[in-house]
């Protein structure tokens, strides 16, 4: 396999972990600021999808792609309910710091 | 290199920069920003793998509608965003660390699993009639029919759930209360006094 070749599974797969990789090491890095996590939460999303049309399109499935598809629902979901959770935080404590969230006590 | 090789090498380069960007940058507005530019070039990626109708569904769900939703809450709060970054090089060494560590995982597993096995060889494009959009729409409406009720189900809780948490009784508007406007009585509102008359003083 050389470097610049016709991409293969192989190439899209490494594209994945990748993305993923840098979608971890963004929530590390950003562990303060809750806003940024939930953008790095979409990315590592959308490596694992990534993954998932590769997968469906080099083993000749369609079912991969339909998993994308509720994937994406459910993110959607997740990342609306997430910044509900982040407005309703701001209000509460006046921040979005996650080291000040100890400060609602329940 | 064909054209269709270039095209997966520009995208990804794209792909990992935007990426690289949204977790390094300072104003969480570029951040969103970067993102949708992430957004759209993972849509080209899976357009290379002929995923044409969920290509067309991230950039309309996502750039069109999840991160409009980002873009407003960034716009909404009024954050000092520089104090959240006050120890931002300090967890340098720990994110490094982990992410490498996923790295080396991940490659591991490629490499044992993936890599230079005959799978690897694309399938020959489809047929020229074939239509992706009616292949997932054919799965999802037969075989998938009960996961794909679930998933609206899993919207409509996710709708109330964000009207529930931020909707909130502002006091200071004025409304009416037609369940009280309707049980009212007479003796609510009217009450008869009785006053003897005055005689006017001769």
């Amino acid at each position: 396999m050389s470097l610049l070749s016709q991409p293969t599974l192989s190439h899209y797969l490494i594209l994945g972990a990748i993305l993923f990789a840098i979608s971890v090491i963004g929530i590390f890095l950003n562990r303060r600021n809750v806003l940024i996590m939930l953008m790095a939460i979409e990315l590592m999303l959308l490596a694992v999808n990534l993954n998932f049309i590769a997968f469906s399109r080099f083993l000749g499935d369609t079912a991969g792609q339909v998993f994308v598809f509720f994937i994406l629902t459910v993110a959607a979901a997740e990342s609306a309910i997430g910044l509900a959770i982040l407005v309703l935080l701001f209000r509460n404590i006046g921040s979005i710091d996650i080291e000040e969230m100890g400060r609602l006590k329940g | 290199m064909s054209f269709q090789t270039f095209i997966f090498y520009a995208f990804a380069a794209i792909l990992v920069f935007a990426g690289l960007r949204v977790i390094t940058t300072r104003n969480p507005v570029h951040a969103a920003l970067w993102l949708v530019l992430s957004f759209f070039s993972a849509a080209g990626v899976w357009l290379l793998l002929q995923a044409e109708f969920l290509a067309i569904a991230l950039v309309l769900v996502y750039v069109g509608a999840v991160m409009v939703l980002f873009l407003f809450v960034v716009m909404m709060l009024d954050v000092n965003f520089d104090k959240l970054r006050e120890r931002f090089k300090s967890y340098i060494p720990v994110a490094a660390t982990v992410g490498i560590l996923v790295l080396v995982e991940m490659t591991l597993v490629l490499v044992g699993g993936y890599l230079g096995g005959e799978r690897t060889v694309a399938p020959p494009a489809s047929a020229a009639g074939y239509s992706n959009t009616k292949t997932l729409g054919l799965q999802i409406y037969t075989d998938y029919a009960y996961p794909f009720e679930i998933a609206a189900m899993i919207l409509l809780v996710a709708i109330i759930a964000a009207i529930a948490l931020t909707h909130r009784r502002r006091r200071e508007t004025k409304h009416q209360n037609p369940a009280e406007q309707v049980r009212v009585r007479r003796d609510d509102r009217l009450r008869i006094l009785n006053i003897p008359a005055e005689k006017r003083e001769p």
